[in-house]
């Protein structure tokens, strides 16, 4: 191809990396330890409240995923949750909180289009290939782990 | 007439007699605010999707273009018009209800350029009278169409750009017609530059040796120097795209800092609208040459300009695909003299 640059594919990429500004890592890292450290403490404290009231443990942490769900859920509907995580990154990405905006975000995103061919069907744009990766990953280990009590 | 390898020039010199923009509310926010003819605070501009708000942005754009002018839109002989949404539905939506023959362009962000060229010579060869380059884009319909949910709670990478909401439109007549307005001289459409960058999120870094090619090769054939141009105006090259042009020339031994503007630098204030590398779409250079730069003109502190518009030739599907980012860049020479 006659080219006008002189300069190889490889050596502009070169170039163009030395030139874009890198994400501030430390501090993402830090933002994202806080947010998500601080998403768990609300947890382990809603997890202790019911267990203070004598909910069994069991139970007392399925409400408090089904609550934090709902809190990610409200927020994101609020325009709050896209706000935390464009400082906080993976701290708000990671929690359970993050998974329930990733489901909540293209629900709202996809409803011009209709409930079903629209809402329903990209919901899990985002978290489907979590779900799918999630579950397959999962049936794998407890395959292993029932292989391995079998034999010890 | 078709001078050297890519440039056509305009012996009849067509005029934009006029230019009409509109905008939403974060680039009324910006420097360039108080250039925007018209804006709107709503970014769903009362419609029900933003698909919708992007196609009423540019109606009213193109709306307020025809009737400023006093002109009714029986006058206009043919539309261009372009915009980022797949099938250029707020194009195709805009002009179903202005019954003006229509060409539709997809160039991405070039697209503005690509219609004010197509628009000028088809004026200049005499087969209209009045036609009407126009283009959208709009952030929120981009955002969905390239990116990820609105609501979704993720991090830009530090040279991503913002798509601008806003459109820009321009008229453009025979020479003869009475108005003291700029002409177009001479348009060099541009060629395919892929220099292999496969980051979406870096655009300008896909998009600069685009201009680059294209600047290089409208100067050579017309013989004209860098500093004839009081300003080459790019269009949404962002911060890191315009530093990379600006080093490509430095090669040369051509020092562009000077002239060179780009309005995806201009439109937004980096610091404090957290914009990253600046704005982007088809709506940037449309919006920036119709307000801002149409005004120097028309004021004379500004008499000769090339704005060359970029565009990024990709698709969600391509980037999936691991296909690299094909960048393109057309220049229309406009001048106040001829």
């Amino acid at each position: 191809m006659d080219k006008d640059i002189n300069m190889t594919d490889k050596e502009y990429s070169d170039y163009v990396d030395k030139k874009a500004t890198n994400s501030p890592m430390l501090k993402h890292i830090i933002m994202a330890f806080l947010v998500g450290g601080f998403i768990c403490v609300i947890g382990q404290l809603i997890t202790n409240t019911f267990m203070h009231f004598g909910v069994p443990k069991d139970s007392a942490t399925t409400i408090t995923t089904i609550i934090l769900i709902f809190i990610g859920a409200f927020l994101t509907s609020i325009n709050v949750y896209s706000k935390i995580g464009k400082f906080a990154g993976a701290g708000s990405t990671i929690p359970i909180t993050g998974f329930s905006n990733s489901v909540v975000a293209p629900a709202i995103e996809f409803k011009t289009e209709g409930y079903v061919l629209g809402l329903g069907a990209n919901m899990f744009k985002i978290a489907g290939p979590v779900l799918v990766y999630g579950i397959t990953s999962s049936v794998i280990i407890g395959f292993i782990y029932w292989l391995i009590k079998l034999f010890l | 007439m078709k001078i050297g390898k890519q440039t056509i020039k305009l012996e009849n010199t067509p005029k934009i007699l006029n230019t009409s923009s509109m905008v939403g509310p974060k680039e009324m926010q910006g420097p360039l605010s108080s250039y925007f003819e018209l804006h709107t605070d709503d970014i769903f501009f009362g419609e029900k999707s933003f698909e919708k708000a992007e196609s009423k942005i540019m109606k009213t754009c193109v709306d307020n273009l025809i009737a400023k002018n006093g002109l009714s839109k029986e006058d206009i002989d043919y539309i261009f018009a372009g915009d980022l949404l797949n099938q250029c539905i707020s194009s195709a939506y805009c002009i179903r209800d202005l019954n003006i023959p229509f060409f539709g362009l997809y160039g991405a962000c070039s697209t503005f350029c690509e219609g004010l060229m197509l628009a000028s010579l088809f004026v200049n060869a005499g087969y209209a009278q009045k036609v009407i380059a126009t283009t959208s884009s709009h952030f929120c319909s981009a955002e969905r169409q390239f990116r990820m949910p609105l609501e979704h709670g993720n991090q830009l990478s530090p040279t991503a750009q913002c798509t601008v909401t806003a459109s820009g439109s321009a008229l453009i007549v025979p020479k003869d017609v009475n108005s003291d307005s700029p002409y177009i001289t001479y348009v060099t459409p541009g060629k395919i530059v892929d220099m292999g960058i496969k980051d979406m999120t870096n655009m300008g870094a896909a998009m600069a040796p685009s201009a680059y090619s294209t600047i290089k090769a409208h100067l050579q054939d017309t013989g004209r120097s860098i500093d004839y141009y009081d300003a080459i105006v790019t269009g949404d090259l962002g911060i890191i795209g315009s530093d990379i042009l600006k080093d490509l020339f430095k090669e040369d031994g051509l020092d562009i800092s000077e002239i060179h503007n780009d309005c995806g630098v201009l439109i937004y204030d980096k610091d404090s609208q957290d914009t990253h590398c600046g704005g982007s779409g088809c709506g940037c250079m449309a919006s920036v040459f119709s307000g801002y730069f149409y005004e120097q003109l028309k004021t004379k502190k500004l008499n000769k300009i090339l704005i060359v518009a970029t565009g990024a030739l990709m698709s969600p599907v391509s980037s999936q695909q691991g296909e690299s980012i094909p960048g393109i860049a057309h220049a229309v020479a406009i001048e106040n003299e001829v």
